[in-house]
C-alpha cells in the first residue's frame, strides 16, 4: 500500500474526528472539512431555541468504544457525565411505569415469572452483544479470502461464536435472524415489559417488532458500555456535541487541522485514484487520500459519481437500503412536565412510550405504507435534570425520538409536518397532561430535515440499515466492506460502514488502521 | 414496442417473414431470442457459397438493439464498453465488448452513432438489465428497440452492385463500419458497411412497415448478381472463417456464469486491441488492468486443423499431451482449403506459429475414430479478402 501522507476528512462526525486523530497521531498531516459551521455532525449540541441547547440527532451516549475514549484520552479532552446508568421508564397512560435497568425491575409491576426471565434473557442477550462488540473492533473480512490475513477475522469470528458454549451457541444462532417479537414472546408474560424490551431492537431503524433483523438490531443496540458497565445509557455533560467536541480538541491537539463551513462539492479523480477535492466555493485542495465520513451513497454516488466506479459496484451503492424513519423533536419547556405516575426523581431517566408489542407494531405499518404514525413510539430524555447549563434557569428541554416517519412520506413532509408533530404532541399529552402548555418552543427533524440539515442520504442515522445483509463484510457493499473504496485513495470511515450508526467511533478507528496499512 | 399481450405468442415472426418462410424450401427454423428465424433455406452449401461469391441476404432482425440518448450518452457509452466512443464520430459504426465489475466480457456489439449523440448498441444477448444498472448516475435514456428496427444483411462480392441497383447512389464510397441514410419508400434506409461474414457487405435497417417493400426491391434489383437468402447455418461457416467469436459459443456471456473460470476477458479472447486504458473509468477499467500486470489465464487461438475432419469441441493438447484447452467453433472451410478451429486454450500456450494437438472424434459408418490432429496456430482471419476494406467498393 502506498503510504499515504496527507489526508483530507471529509466530514466532522464523531467517525470523522476519531479517523483523523488515530491518523495524526500516526504521523500524518490531515485536514477535516466540516460543512457546517460547528463539529460533531449528527453528534453535536445546537441550539433550538434562544438559550436551549439540545443533543442534535443522537441523545444517549452508549456505545462509545471505550478503546477511542481511552486511548484518545477523552476524559482529557473536555468529556464529562452528566448522568451514567439511566434506567428505562416505560410510561403507561393507565397503569404505574415500569422502570428497568441492569436486568432488573427498579419500579413497577412485574411477576416473579417475568423478573426471572428477565435476568436470563439480559443476561443472554448481554452475553451475545458482547460478541458482537468484539466484531465491532476488528476489520471485516473479505468474501474471497486472497491471504490468511483475510481469513483470520473470519475465523475469529468463528471461535468467538463456538466459544459461547454449546447451548448459547445453538441459541445465538437460533435468534440472531429472528425477530424480537417472537423472541419476548417465547420469554415473557407482561405486555409493557415486552414493548419495553422490543423498542431496542427497532429504535433508528425501519424495522417493527415483527419484522427480520429486530434481534440483530437489539443486540447491537446493547453491545456498548458506559464505564464498564455494559448496555449502560449516559447523557454527556453539554450534550452528545461534548462527545465531538472532545474529539475535536483531541484532534488539534494531535495536529490536525479542523477547517468549519467547507462544504466538498466533489470528490476529485485523476486516473483511477482519489487526488482531492472541489470544495463548494471552487477551492481545490489535493491530498495522497481522502477519507470520507459521508454516508456511502453520498460519498460514492453523490460526491465521487458513479461513472468513477464500476457499473455493479456502483448498483449495490444504488441499492444501499438508507431511508429512515426516526424523527427527533425538540421541546422548550418553562418548567419540568408532570408524566402520570411518575416520581420526580424518575423524570431524568430515559421514559419511553411503547407500551406493547402491538403498539410498536401499529405504529410501524403506515411506515411501510409511506404514511407516519398516527400514535407514534417516543423515547424521551430530559438532559436538564442532570444538565442546567443545556437551558436557562428553571427551564427544561425535551429531546424525543420519535418513530416512526418515515422519510420517503408518500405525501411529502412540507405539508406533514404540523400533523405529525400535533399526533406527536397528543401521545405526549395523554402521558404528560398539560406538556402542551408549557412548550415556549418545538423543534421537529423529520428524516428529510436530518438528510438537509446534516447531510445523511435518506437521513437514517445509520447511514444504511441495521439489518443482516448489509452486516460486517456486507456493510455497507461488497467490495467497500474493508473501508477501502474501488477508487484508490478513496476511504470511507462512517456509520455507512461496519459496525454501523451510533456515536461509537469504531468505523472512524478500523478505517484509520486499514489506511495506516497495521491491520 | 411488442404488442401489450405479446407473451400469448410464444415465437414472434420478423418483419420479413411472409418472404423468408415461402423460400424456406426446407422448413428449417430456430428461435433466436423472441423471433424464429431460417436455419437454412435450400442448401447450406449453395448458400454459403452466395456468400462468398455473388450476393446473400440474412434477416437479423432478431438483432438486439438498444437506443442511448441524453445529455450524458457519450460518458455512458464511454463507461460501458471498454474503447473509447470518442472515436466513433457521428455516422460510424464500432465493434465493442463490455465487461462486468470483474473485467469479464458480458457480450460483444456494435455501436452505430446515428446522429450526434445518439447512439444504438446491438447486441447479440439481450442487455437492458445490465445498461439500467450502468446508467446510475448518468443523464441518458435506454430504449430497447429490437422490434422497431428490422435489418438485413446484405453480404457478398456483388452486394454492393445490388444496392446501387436498388438506388443507393455512391454507397461503394462508404467505408468499412460508415454509416449512410438514403430515403426509401416515404421513409429512411440506413445502410451501414457492417456485417459478421468477413466479406464485402452491408446491412440494411428500417422500420418495420417498409420490412416487405425492402425485400421485395432488394431481390428485384440482385436478380441478375446472384442473390439468395441465407440461414444461420451459412452465416457461421463465414463467421468462423473470418475468426469472429459469438457469444454462448467462444465465451461464456459473464453475467451467466456461475463458476468464476468460465468467463473470459477481452484479453483472453484477443480483443485486447478493443480495451483502452487512456480513456476515462470503464466497468472492468481496474481489474482489466490488474490482468495486464499479472497475466491472462487464457488465449483464444485460431487453428489450423490437419487433414479434412472439423475438430468438433475436440480438447486440445500442448505436444507433451497435457490437455490445455477446448476447441469452441470449427468447420471444414471451403474458402481456406482446411480444417479450421476456434479455440480458448490456457496461458502461456498458443502463440502464434505454435503446433498443438486436437483430439477429434469422427464417425464412419457407426464406428468411431479418434484422430490426434497436429495443429498450427495462426494469426488473424482464416480468409480475409481485400474486398472486404476495398473503398470505393467493387459494384459490378
Amino acid at each position: 500500500m502506498t503510504e499515504a501522507q496527507s489526508v483530507i476528512v471529509i466530514g466532522a462526525g464523531h467517525n470523522g474526528l476519531v479517523c483523523a486523530n488515530y491518523l495524526a497521531r500516526a504521523g500524518r498531516k490531515v485536514l477535516v472539512l466540516e460543512a457546517a459551521s460547528q463539529l460533531g455532525g449528527a453528534a453535536a449540541t445546537r441550539e433550538f431555541a434562544p438559550g436551549f441547547l439540545v443533543s442534535a440527532v443522537a441523545h444517549l451516549l452508549h456505545l462509545l468504544d471505550s478503546r477511542v475514549e481511552r486511548e484518545l484520552g477523552l476524559a482529557g479532552h473536555g468529556l464529562a457525565y452528566a448522568k451514567t446508568a439511566l434506567q428505562t421508564v416505560s410510561l403507561s397512560a393507565q397503569g404505574a411505569p415500569l422502570s428497568l435497568s441492569e436486568g432488573e425491575v427498579r419500579s413497577g409491576e412485574l411477576s416473579t415469572d417475568d423478573r426471572s426471565a428477565l435476568r436470563a434473557y439480559t443476561a443472554r442477550m448481554q452475553k451475545f452483544s458482547r460478541l458482537i462488540a468484539r466484531m465491532h473492533q476488528r476489520v471485516p473480512p473479505r468474501l474471497h479470502f486472497q491471504s490468511w490475513h483475510d481469513a483470520l477475522p473470519a475465523a475469529a469470528l468463528a471461535l468467538d461464536i463456538r466459544r459461547l458454549g454449546r447451548r448459547d451457541m445453538q441459541e445465538f444462532l437460533r435468534i440472531a435472524t429472528m425477530n424480537i417479537f417472537d423472541v419476548l414472546e417465547e420469554r415473557f408474560e407482561s405486555a409493557q415489559l415486552k414493548g419495553a424490551l422490543a423498542l431496542d431492537g427497532v429504535l433508528g431503524t425501519r424495522l417493527g417488532p415483527r419484522s427480520g433483523n429486530s434481534v440483530y438490531a437489539a443486540l447491537y443496540r446493547g453491545s456498548g458500555s458506559v464505564n464498564g458497565r455494559p448496555g449502560a445509557l449516559a447523557l454527556p455533560r453539554g450534550g452528545m456535541g461534548a462527545v465531538t467536541n472532545a474529539l475535536g480538541a483531541a484532534a488539534r491537539a494531535a495536529g490536525v487541522e479542523l477547517r468549519l463551513d467547507a462544504k466538498v462539492a466533489e470528490i476529485l479523480v485523476s486516473n483511477g485514484r482519489a487526488t482531492g477535492v472541489r470544495l463548494v466555493d471552487g477551492q481545490q485542495l489535493t491530498a495522497d487520500a481522502i477519507v470520507s465520513n459521508a454516508d456511502p451513497k453520498s460519498t460514492l454516488l453523490r460526491l465521487l459519481g458513479a461513472r468513477h466506479l464500476e457499473a455493479e459496484f456502483a448498483r449495490r451503492v444504488h441499492h444501499l437500503r438508507a431511508t429512515g424513519t426516526a424523527a427527533k423533536l425538540h421541546l422548550a419547556l418553562d418548567g419540568l412536565p408532570r408524566f402520570r405516575g411518575l416520581a420526580p426523581e424518575q423524570l431524568g431517566e430515559r421514559l419511553i412510550i411503547a407500551p406493547d408489542l402491538d403498539y410498536i407494531e401499529q405504529a410501524f405499518n403506515p411506515a411501510k405504507y409511506g404514511e407516519y404514525s398516527a400514535r407514534p413510539v417516543i423515547e424521551i430524555t430530559l438532559p436538564t435534570v442532570h444538565d442546567i447549563s443545556l437551558a436557562p434557569p428553571g427551564k427544561h428541554v425535551l429531546s424525543a425520538v420519535v418513530q416512526y416517519a418515515p422519510y420517503d412520506l408518500k405525501a411529502g413532509w412540507s405539508g406533514a409536518r404540523a400533523p405529525f408533530q400535533t399526533a406527536v404532541m397528543d401521545v405526549l399529552e395523554q402521558h404528560a397532561p398539560g406538556i402542551g402548555a408549557q412548550v415556549q418552543h418545538a423543534e421537529l427533524l423529520t428524516p428529510v430535515d436530518i438528510e438537509q440539515q446534516f447531510g445523511i442520504t435518506g437521513g437514517h442515522w445509520h447511514h444504511g440499515e441495521l439489518a443482516l445483509d448489509q452486516f460486517m463484510m456486507l456493510r455497507p457493499v461488497a467490495g467497500a466492506a474493508q473501508y477501502a473504496t474501488p477508487v484508490d485513495g478513496l476511504y470511507l470511515c462512517g456509520a455507512g460502514c461496519h459496525p454501523g450508526g451510533g456515536v461509537m467511533g469504531s468505523a472512524g478507528r478500523n478505517a484509520a488502521r486499514v489506511i495506516l496499512g497495521g491491520h | 414496442m411488442l404488442a401489450r399481450d405479446h407473451f400469448r405468442q410464444a415465437v414472434c415472426e420478423t418483419p420479413f417473414h411472409p418472404r423468408t418462410a415461402a423460400l424456406n424450401q426446407l422448413n428449417l427454423w430456430h428461435r433466436w431470442r423472441d423471433y424464429t428465424v431460417a436455419d437454412a433455406y435450400f442448401d447450406v452449401g449453395m448458400e454459403y457459397n452466395a456468400i462468398r461469391n455473388s450476393c446473400a441476404v440474412f434477416d437479423l432482425s432478431p438483432m438486439t438493439k438498444h437506443l442511448v440518448t441524453g445529455a450524458d450518452s457519450l460518458a455512458f457509452m464511454n463507461r460501458l464498453v471498454t474503447r473509447d466512443v470518442a472515436k466513433i464520430k457521428p455516422g460510424r459504426v464500432g465493434y465493442c465488448v463490455w465487461c462486468d465489475d470483474a473485467g469479464q466480457v458480458i457480450d460483444d456489439g456494435t455501436i452505430f452513432h446515428l446522429r450526434p449523440g445518439v447512439y444504438r448498441l446491438c447486441s447479440q444477448e439481450r442487455q437492458l438489465d445490465w445498461l439500467h444498472s450502468s446508467a446510475i448516475g448518468f443523464d441518458v435514456r435506454i430504449v430497447e428497440e429490437t422490434d422497431d428496427v428490422a435489418g438485413l444483411a446484405v453480404q457478398g462480392p456483388t452486394s454492393c452492385a445490388v444496392l446501387k441497383e436498388l438506388g443507393l447512389t455512391g454507397v461503394e464510397t462508404l467505408t468499412p463500419f460508415g454509416l449512410r441514410d438514403y430515403p426509401f419508400a416515404g421513409g429512411t434506409l440506413s445502410v451501414s458497411r457492417t456485417g459478421y461474414t468477413g466479406d464485402l457487405g452491408y446491412e440494411l435497417w428500417i422500420d418495420p412497415q417498409r420490412a416487405l417493400p425492402l425485400w421485395d426491391a432488394l431481390f428485384a434489383a440482385g436478380a441478375h448478381h446472384g442473390i439468395r437468402a441465407i440461414g444461420t447455418l451459412a452465416l457461421e461457416m463465414s463467421r468462423i472463417e473470418a475468426g469472429f467469436i459469438q457469444a454462448g459459443v467462444d465465451f461464456l456471456p459473464a453475467d451467466r456464469a456461475i463458476r468464476a473460470d468460465r468467463t473470459r476477458s477481452p484479453f483472453e479472447l484477443d480483443l485486447g486491441r478493443l480495451v483502452d486504458f487512456s480513456k476515462p473509468n470503464f466497468t472492468g477499467r481496474r481489474a482489466l488492468l490488474e490482468e495486464q500486470q499479472r497475466g491472462s489465464r487464457f488465449r483464444l487461438v485460431r487453428l489450423d486443423v490437419e487433414g479434412n475432419k472439423p475438430a468438433k469441441d475436440a480438447y486440445v493438447y500442448d505436444p507433451h499431451r497435457r490437455n490445455i484447452g477446448v476447441v469452441t467453433s470449427s468447420m471444414w472451410s471451403p474458402a481456406a482449403k482446411a480444417s479450421i478451429a476456434l479455440a480458448s486454450v490456457k496461458m502461456p500456450w498458443g502463440a502464434p506459429g505454435e503446433t498443438l494437438l486436437a483430439e477429434i472424434y469422427y464417425q464412419k459408418e457407426l464406428k468411431w475414430n479418434r484422430f490426434m490432429a497436429s495443429c498450427r496456430v495462426i494469426e488473424g482471419a482464416f480468409f480475409d479478402p481485400a474486398r472486404r476494406r476495398q473503398t470505393p467498393a467493387a459494384d459490378r
